[in-house]
Order: structure tokens, then C-alpha cells, then sequence
């Protein structure tokens, strides 16, 4: 797996978690700027996918590849259901949904980096 | 959403707004999250830790009548959401129990067991917020409740 796609979902991420935590703080919707923040780590993600299966495809290690690729499609999915389903709730929810999101894509990324690297069952 | 298009300006939220749409979220990462890891258990080594992969399934199953239901919306689906909410809490308090009282029965790690610890102890945490929005007086006057 990548390690500068990695680190830079990661970083993205946290920069993202803590502009929406002073949002949700503020009590304001979900603004355009997120989206738009959350939209360049989409395509980090998606950038991700061939990566990792092109990564996949080329190692020698036993990694389990089934899982692997889910983790890779279902990170890359969190932002987009969530950015939809914030759309229709225009208040502080929207918000804090769109946190929920991110912290959820970076569970995933930490889960998946130790897929990659064989940790824990 | 398409929902209560017709609706008046003002009109009742829906089961899925507000905070339940947070909850929306967080309980359909959870079906999927359940369901993918039961399946992927079940599918490889199902005779290694039957009960463990069971609950798995079993939990998936929760997590997604609960998404599902908060979707619907109406006083019947809050009705069913509250009771497998009451399940998953019981599921999650029993289990993470015994996978520390009986460590034997549970030869691999479910969504529940050790109070959900794999994943943050977010499983502990998500009963106790879907009670807490579905008793609520917004979600109690939830559309289709207005017969009194």
C-alpha cells in the first residue's frame, strides 16, 4: 500500500475533522468549502483504489486480497453516502454527519494499512 | 430525500432527520461493517468459532433493522428500531460480558465482544444514543403519529 496516499488521506482527514468540529461547534450547515475539502480527498481515495490494486496485484506477500479490496471500495464510498445524505439535512447534523464521515475513512484507512501489512486478525 | 413531498412548510421531522440522520449513518456503516466481517467469517472458517460468527450475523441483522427502520420513519418502524436498539444493547452488554468471563467461547472477536473494543466501543456507545433519539419528543412526533 502506498504510503503517501496513506499519509495524505490521514493528514486531509484531520485537517477536514477539525474544520468541522468548529463548525458543529459554531452551529452552522454544512458548508460549499467542506464539500469541496472532502471532494480532494475523494479523489485521493479514489487515486487509492487502482493504486492498491495495482499494489495488490504486484506483491509477493500473502495478503487476504478480498478483504483488502473491500476496504479499498468501501473508503472510498463513506464520503459520497455521506455528503448525501448531509445535503438533506441543512443544520448542525449535516455538520457533525460529515465528521462522523471522515472519522469513518480514517478508521478505515488505519484498518486497512494493517490488512496491508498482515497486523491482527 | 423524496419523502413528504407534499409536506406544509413546518410539518413533523422525519425519523431521519435532525440527529437521526447522524445515527442513520453510523448504523448503516455498522450493517455493513457486521455484515461484511460475519460473512467473510462465516465464508472462511465457519466451524472454527460457530457461536462468535453467529452473533456476527446476528448483529449485522440488528444493525440493519435499525438503519432501515429510522429510513421508514412513522410510529410502527420508531417502534421496531426502539426494540432492536433494546436488543442490540442487551446483545452488546451480554456479549462483551461473557467474551470476558468465558474467553473459550469466543475463539474470534465479534462486532460485541469486549464491549465492542475493536471498534472504539462505539457498539456500547450507539444503543444508548438510537434510545435516546427514538424516545425522544422529535422523534416520537415523527410523521404518521398524529392520531393522537
Amino acid at each position: 500500500m502506498n504510503d503517501w496516499l496513506l499519509g495524505v488521506v490521514v493528514a486531509l482527514s484531520l485537517l477536514a475533522a477539525a474544520v468541522v468540529a468548529v463548525q458543529a461547534a459554531r452551529d452552522t450547515e454544512p458548508q460549499d468549502r467542506t464539500f469541496l475539502l472532502l471532494a480532494v480527498i475523494e479523489a485521493v481515495l479514489v487515486v487509492q483504489v487502482i493504486a492498491g490494486s495495482i499494489a495488490l496485484a504486484r506483491t509477493d506477500r500473502d495478503v487476504d486480497g478480498v478483504t483488502f479490496v473491500s476496504y479499498l471500495v468501501a473508503v472510498a464510498l463513506v464520503l459520497p453516502i455521506g455528503a448525501f445524505l448531509s445535503l438533506a439535512e441543512r443544520s448542525r447534523w449535516g455538520t457533525i454527519l460529515l465528521g462522523v464521515a471522515v472519522v469513518t475513512v480514517l478508521a478505515l484507512e488505519v484498518r486497512m494499512d494493517q490488512i496491508w501489512s498482515g497486523v491482527g486478525a | 430525500m423524496p419523502e413528504h413531498a407534499d409536506g406544509a412548510p413546518g410539518s413533523p421531522v422525519a425519523l431521519s432527520s435532525g440527529p437521526g440522520r447522524v445515527l442513520v449513518f453510523v448504523y448503516g456503516v455498522f450493517a455493513v461493517a457486521a455484515t461484511g466481517r460475519s460473512l467473510v467469517q462465516l465464508g472462511v472458517d465457519a466451524e472454527r468459532a460457530p457461536l462468535a460468527y453467529s452473533l456476527s450475523l446476528f448483529a449485522a441483522i440488528v444493525y440493519l433493522v435499525a438503519t432501515t427502520c429510522l429510513l421508514l420513519g412513522g410510529e410502527r418502524a420508531r417502534r421496531i428500531a426502539v426494540a432492536a436498539c433494546t436488543v442490540e444493547l442487551v446483545g452488546v452488554l451480554g456479549v462483551g460480558t461473557l467474551s470476558y468471563l468465558d474467553t473459550a467461547l469466543f475463539p474470534d472477536r465479534t462486532v460485541w465482544s469486549h464491549f465492542g473494543q475493536g471498534y472504539g466501543f462505539l457498539p456500547l456507545l450507539l444503543p444508548f444514543l438510537g434510545l435516546a433519539w427514538l424516545r425522544s419528543d422529535a422523534a416520537r412526533n415523527a410523521p404518521d403519529r398524529r392520531e393522537g
